[in-house]
């Protein structure tokens, strides 16, 4: 059974295309972004969120977290809901995709690991050596969970 | 005339603000710029600022701030945005803020916004960075020249006064009634107090919230609004025109905390949810003493402010915590100290959330004379207070000042 996988960074380009490439559906800030963008009944540019998403955000921390971590909670929050699995990259560069907010992410690896979901946890990698065995745990990882593709 | 201002923030999109900002923006003719940075900025900037976040968002805040210092952006000003109760924000914002200043020389105005933010509360901002940036060589303005008239057409009183060569030639002022007909009944009264004739006033300048109906019918040379205004007057006033200052206003109805720089302002807030922490709440305190308002402020110097439970978080509430205490034998000296402190609270708790409290600190404004309520907020900021000469006149000062800069004599 192909399993729903979390990826963080959560707009990695990478890690959603290794994801899919086995098989999984990955659950990406860009897939909840490019249905904001698309809903023709907003009209609050450049991602159509408005006052009510920061809103919503509250069901996953309270008022006294700032707005912009609540905003991005309630577009990631579902998808922590969703997910069966999730793959968790300490340190990234920048270019490997980021949320753009340290305390978003610390709260998005602390709800994943309160759902009690398996989870592999690595390292960016610095060099290629450690690149291969970067992307050799996350294939491992992909097989590993119930149904992936060979 | 259309100013480019680099907008330098994090958390805006998701926030649900940014088309707010957008908003105010075109309001106040200004072009939103995104100085475009890469990953090797973000190092770069961090080295230079000196500050490594750990956000990402705050990263390429400061490299978008590098990116303006290396003349890479062509902007006019910044403005720098970042969540309310983000502390890693909040530093980076006031980094920037810094970094900007000192080494591009342009205009910023600092903001820490929530979800409800909305383009009118930022217009007053905006206004005053334009102005800032339109009229940067007058906000300079460290003297007055010539013979003007300043009047502060506020939402309680209007204040107005006629320097000539920096000096105060007369003050006047008079409860705001209609704004028009109290606006010109301050200027012919500040003709008569100096015995001038209305040929002899070279410039007149005009702030506060009367300022555009006012300012038409004086033809005014200048019609701005009160923050640089006021910033320029208090910072004249009180010998305060190099380096860091903070104003405090405690408005009729509102309050302002405003942080300056050489004269000119870069971060304030404006406060008006709650008359609890305005001058009229300290009004019906006097009045329910059966005191004016200036005794209010002598008699509060003699109390003791913890002898008194008293919550204005609320005007009503606050009237309520008074007459309880009085009715239960409490001294009156010791409620007027307990209202001037609950003021000076609640000043401090909202105001100075986003405002640095740098010295020294200016207290203006009509409140600015109730002795008991300086003693207050030193008390409460543990700061020394300066009131300068003149404080209740300061925007009318300020333009009066800046109204003579447009004279071009120097």
């Amino acid at each position: 059974m192909p399993k729903k996988v979390m990826i963080f960074p959560v707009n990695s380009l990478i890690l959603y295309d290794l994801v899919s490439r086995f098989g999984h559906q990955p659950l990406a800030m860009m897939s909840k972004i490019a249905e904001k963008v698309r809903d023709p009944e907003v009209d609050s540019p450049p991602i159509n969120i408005t006052y009510e998403e920061p809103r919503h955000g509250l069901k996953y921390c309270a008022v006294e977290v700032p707005s912009g971590v609540r905003g991005r909670m309630a577009l990631l929050g579902p998808l922590i809901e969703e997910a069966e699995a999730a793959i968790i990259v300490d340190d990234p560069d920048i270019e490997f995709g980021c949320s753009g907010c340290a305390r978003t992410n610390e709260l998005v690896i602390q709800m994943l690991h309160n759902k009690g979901i398996p989870i592999l946890r690595l390292k960016y990698p610095r060099s290629s050596g450690e690149a291969r065995d970067f992307v050799k745990s996350i294939v491992d990882f992909l097989k590993s969970i119930d149904g992936g593709a060979s | 005339m259309t100013v480019k201002v680099a907008q330098i923030s994090c958390g805006t999109e998701y926030s649900g603000v940014q088309k707010e900002i957008a908003r105010a923006a075109e309001k106040t003719e200004m072009e939103l710029v995104f100085p475009e940075v890469d990953s090797s900025d973000i190092k770069r900037a961090m080295e230079a600022i000196g500050l490594s976040p750990a956000s990402s968002g705050l990263k390429v805040m400061l490299a978008r701030a590098l990116v303006i210092v290396e003349g890479r952006a062509d902007v006019d000003g910044a403005i720098v945005m970042t969540c309310f109760r983000c502390a890693e924000g909040a530093l980076v914002r006031h980094a920037i803020r810094r970094f900007l200043h000192e080494k591009a020389r342009i205009p910023v105005i600092s903001y820490s916004f929530t979800e409800r933010t909305k383009a009118e509360n930022l217009l007053l901002r905006f206004e005053a960075l334009s102005n800032m940036i339109k009229r940067r060589f007058l906000l300079a303005r460290k003297k007055h020249e010539g013979l003007t008239i300043g009047i502060d057409s506020g939402s309680t009183m209007t204040k107005g006064v006629a320097m000539k060569d920096g000096e105060i030639l007369a003050f006047h002022w008079l409860p705001t009634t209609e704004v028009v007909v109290s606006g010109l009944k301050v200027y012919k009264e500040l003709l008569s107090k100096a015995s001038i004739s209305e040929g002899m006033v070279e410039a007149v300048g005009v702030t506060g919230y009367g300022r555009f109906m006012l300012g038409k019918e004086l033809n005014a040379n200048l019609m701005q609004e009160e923050i640089t205004v006021c910033s320029k007057g208090a910072s004249f006033l009180g010998k305060a025109q190099e380096g860091n200052a903070t104003i405090i206003d405690i408005g009729g109805a509102d309050n302002k905390a405003i942080s300056i720089y050489d004269g000119v302002p870069y971060s304030f807030t404006v406060g008006g949810v709650c008359a609890g922490a305005s001058g009229r709440f300290l009004e019906i305190a006097a009045s329910r003493l059966g005191v004016d308002i200036e005794t209010f402020g002598e008699i509060a110097l003699k109390g003791d402010p913890r002898k008194i439970a008293m919550n204005a978080y609320c005007i009503v509430f606050g009237m309520h915590d008074l007459v309880t205490a009085l009715a239960s034998g409490a001294r009156k000296e010791d409620v007027a100290a307990a209202a001037c402190y609950s003021v000076a609270e609640q000043f401090f708790e909202q105001q100075f959330q986003e405002v640095e409290a740098k010295e020294p600190v200016l207290q203006i404004g009509g409140t600015s004379l109730i002795k008991g309520l300086i003693k207050a907020f030193e008390d409460t900021l543990k700061m020394k207070i300066v009131v300068p000469p003149y404080s209740q006149y300061c925007g009318a000062v300020g333009a009066a000042i800046l109204s003579s800069g447009l004279l071009g004599r120097s």
